[in-house]
């Protein structure tokens, strides 16, 4: 036992290729986070504060597809959305359709603890943050020049696969060189073995406005509960439908698996290229397997283990720290 | 074993002191669905066409809680949400904030088989309503004079109604679960403060397995009275209020909040597919273990053909048929 966390800032189609322009800030970042996270867990901060607080630190760099630097709808706007979970209590928050919250995650908290409701969207959620006086911004401080790009990318390669190929519903395709799926998230565990998940993301590049994916549903891509706390993050559709972070914990409960096999094992029956996932168990243990091309990921322990990571461990990362 | 079967519901959490002809209004609208789902299955209609059918049917009736009948939010407004899962394929379809579209569960099979995404909310679930030429009409279609009197209630309590036909023991229960429930004794006969013999139902759902053996389960509602605008319950989350696989189809009902956290529609079908236990058993355990203090019902069918319920509240609005000509309608 001890404590534990780990943390994701999205997988995807993330090239081997990828510059390091583009790779050494996102690095940098889950470096700092994965810091404040442990930090936080050394000073006895419980696992609900300390995966809160990562997750708004992940939300306020542009890196990653959060808050800040989140995604675009089809119109241009960004649309976020967030979940947080305590293990201890089964207590949840979360948010959808947020456009000026500067924190999505900190507003999907205050919902679970100062609503008897889980779980607000859009209008109604945008007027509760304006209640509870929450940081907000205009959409200037979310959208990055980066986005504006992706969007314009997948709006032409959208048009490009109409002409060229059968026309699927309407299909997000990946541009290439970029990870066009991401999340943020992060799972923590203290030494008392209490657990708490929190995700948050801006959703899919050019995705329908209104649509909600698989962050914000307790059980797909988050969830938290005595035995393990797990952050999905990938093709939201496919999350929700196997109930990915639910389903890590009923393997380990129902049918006795450990964390690794259990996740492992939700992660085989996700269909290739679409999902990745942080995980600790009760037991301070942490696995972060995905079947993409890569996943940003961070994970410390208490006894000394810690591991910083783009793609599948051995590939092109020379960031791993054992025993750091 | 084997066959069709075919479940629905209309919520769970009855007043004990409903009156007999709102029973027997219950029943029959019950019984009727009944045998629309039930035609399509003899019929060889796939489960999903099935529960989407009967949902809508639902929907359109005004004695529940989904469509026209949905409870108010506290705006007085119309919020509606469903959702449709198809065990063949795991596919799924949701929307949320809808508030004029006529068949809500309609609008979530599109979601499913039209959209690339599985969740439409609001203004976008609107907009593609309209792109998709469903049905719509005025906000006020949906507000029946009875929920407007009970939102009244609800407001002059300062509560939200949950399940407010469940008597109350002691205080402690429900504000530990409803967090700002204000407790009032009354011979116990009082729930949220209003008296009991308020009736407003609940959500409803159909799940069922055709002949093929694939098992489908819909839910749709208009949510909780006084509830905040742009409140999500457990109706349209997949996992939550709403689950099919392979093995099985539930759809659950009450407290949605509890429902969520429990993941409770899933934990049926994970206590099946991973613990091996027997339809009948999974929803048993899964009402015992995992609700806590919270009120729920749910139906559910397995891909062998059986049906099976549950609730933990004082009554659930629900009725069954299967292949072999088994029929039955129930609230208590």
């Amino acid at each position: 036992m001890g404590w534990a966390i780990a943390l994701h800032g999205g997988a995807g189609d993330i090239p081997l290729s990828l510059p390091v322009e583009r790779r050494a800030p996102r690095e940098a970042t889950l470096r700092h986070c994965l810091e404040l996270g442990v930090a936080a867990l050394k000073a006895n901060r419980s696992p609900l504060d300390v995966v809160e607080l990562v997750v708004r630190e992940l939300e306020n760099s542009p890196c990653f597809n959060a808050g800040k630097g989140s995604v675009l709808t089809t119109n241009g706007t960004v649309e976020m959305e967030a979940c947080i979970m305590d293990g201890n209590t089964k207590k949840c928050g979360a948010v959808s359709g947020l456009s000026t919250v500067v924190n999505a995650i900190s507003l999907a908290r205050l919902v679970m603890e100062r609503t008897p409701h889980i779980y607000l969207a859009f209008d109604g959620a945008e007027a509760f943050a304006r209640e509870q006086g929450v940081e907000t911004a205009h959409s200037s401080h979310f959208i990055t020049t980066e986005n504006v790009e992706r969007l314009k990318n997948a709006k032409e390669a959208k048009r490009v696969q109409i002409d060229y190929t059968q026309p699927i519903k309407g299909a997000i395709p990946s541009t290439k060189g970029d990870s066009q799926i991401g999340t943020v998230g992060c799972v923590a565990v203290d030494g008392h073995g209490i657990l708490a998940s929190a995700t948050s993301t801006g959703g899919l590049v050019n995705k329908m406005v209104g649509r909600i994916g698989d962050t914000p549903i307790i059980g797909a891509g988050t969830y938290a509960n005595s035995y393990c706390a797990v952050s999905a993050t990938g093709k939201g559709e496919s999350i929700i439908q196997a109930t990915v972070a639910r389903d890590v914990a009923a393997l380990m409960e129902y049918k006795g698996l450990s964390l690794k096999e259990a996740a492992a094992y939700v992660i085989e029956r996700t269909p290739k290229g679409n999902v990745g996932l942080v995980a600790v168990s009760a037991n301070g243990e942490v696995t972060m397997p995905f079947n993409t091309t890569g996943m940003f990921r961070a994970c410390a322990t208490e006894d000394g283990y810690s591991e910083i990571g783009i793609w599948p461990s051995g590939i092109n990362d020379d960031l791993e720290y054992p025993n750091k | 074993m084997g066959g069709w079967a075919i479940a629905v519901h209309g919520g769970a959490g009855v007043d004990p002191k409903l009156p007999e002809e709102r029973q027997e209004e219950a029943r029959r609208v019950l019984r009727r669905c009944l045998g629309v789902g039930a035609a399509g299955l003899r019929a060889g209609r796939p489960a999903v066409d099935v529960v989407e059918m009967v949902v809508r049917e639902l929907e359109t009736d005004p004695v529940f809680n989904s469509g026209r009948g949905s409870a108010l939010t506290q705006e007085g407004t119309v919020e509606m949400e469903a959702s449709i899962m198809d065990g063949r394929g795991r596919r799924c379809g949701a929307v949320s904030g809808l508030t004029t579209v006529k068949n809500p569960v309609s609008l979530a099979r599109l979601v499913m088989d039209r959209s690339p995404h599985s969740y439409l909310a609001f203004h976008g679930a609107e907009d593609f309503a309209r792109e998709q030429g469903v049905e719509v009409v005025d906000n006020s279609y949906f507000i029946t004079d009875e929920n407007v009197r009970m939102l009244k209630l609800a407001k002059e309590a300062n509560s939200i109604v949950y399940d407010y036909r469940v008597p109350v023991p002691s205080a402690d229960t429900c504000s530990a679960s409803a967090g700002l429930v204000g407790a009032t004794t009354d011979g116990g006969m009082q729930m949220n403060g209003l008296p009991i013999s308020i009736y407003a139902p609940e959500t409803v759902g159909c799940v069922a397995v055709d002949s093929g053996g694939w098992c489908a389960a819909a839910t749709s509602t208009g949510g909780l009275m006084n509830k905040m605008s742009g409140r999500i319950g457990d109706s349209p989350l997949i996992g939550s209020g709403t689950y099919a696989c392979g093995a099985c189809a539930v759809s659950c009902t009450g407290e949605g909040e509890a429902i969520i956290r429990s993941t409770l529609a899933r934990d049926v079908a994970a206590l099946m597919e991973y613990k091996g236990l027997g339809l009948q058993e999974a929803v048993d355990y899964a009402l015992k273990e995992r609700l806590d203090e919270g009120k729920a019902g749910l139906i559910a069918v397995s891909r062998n053909g059986e049906v099976a319920n549950g609730f933990n509240t004082v009554g659930m609005f629900r009725g069954c048929a299967t292949e072999d000509g088994f029929m039955d309608v129930a609230i208590w």
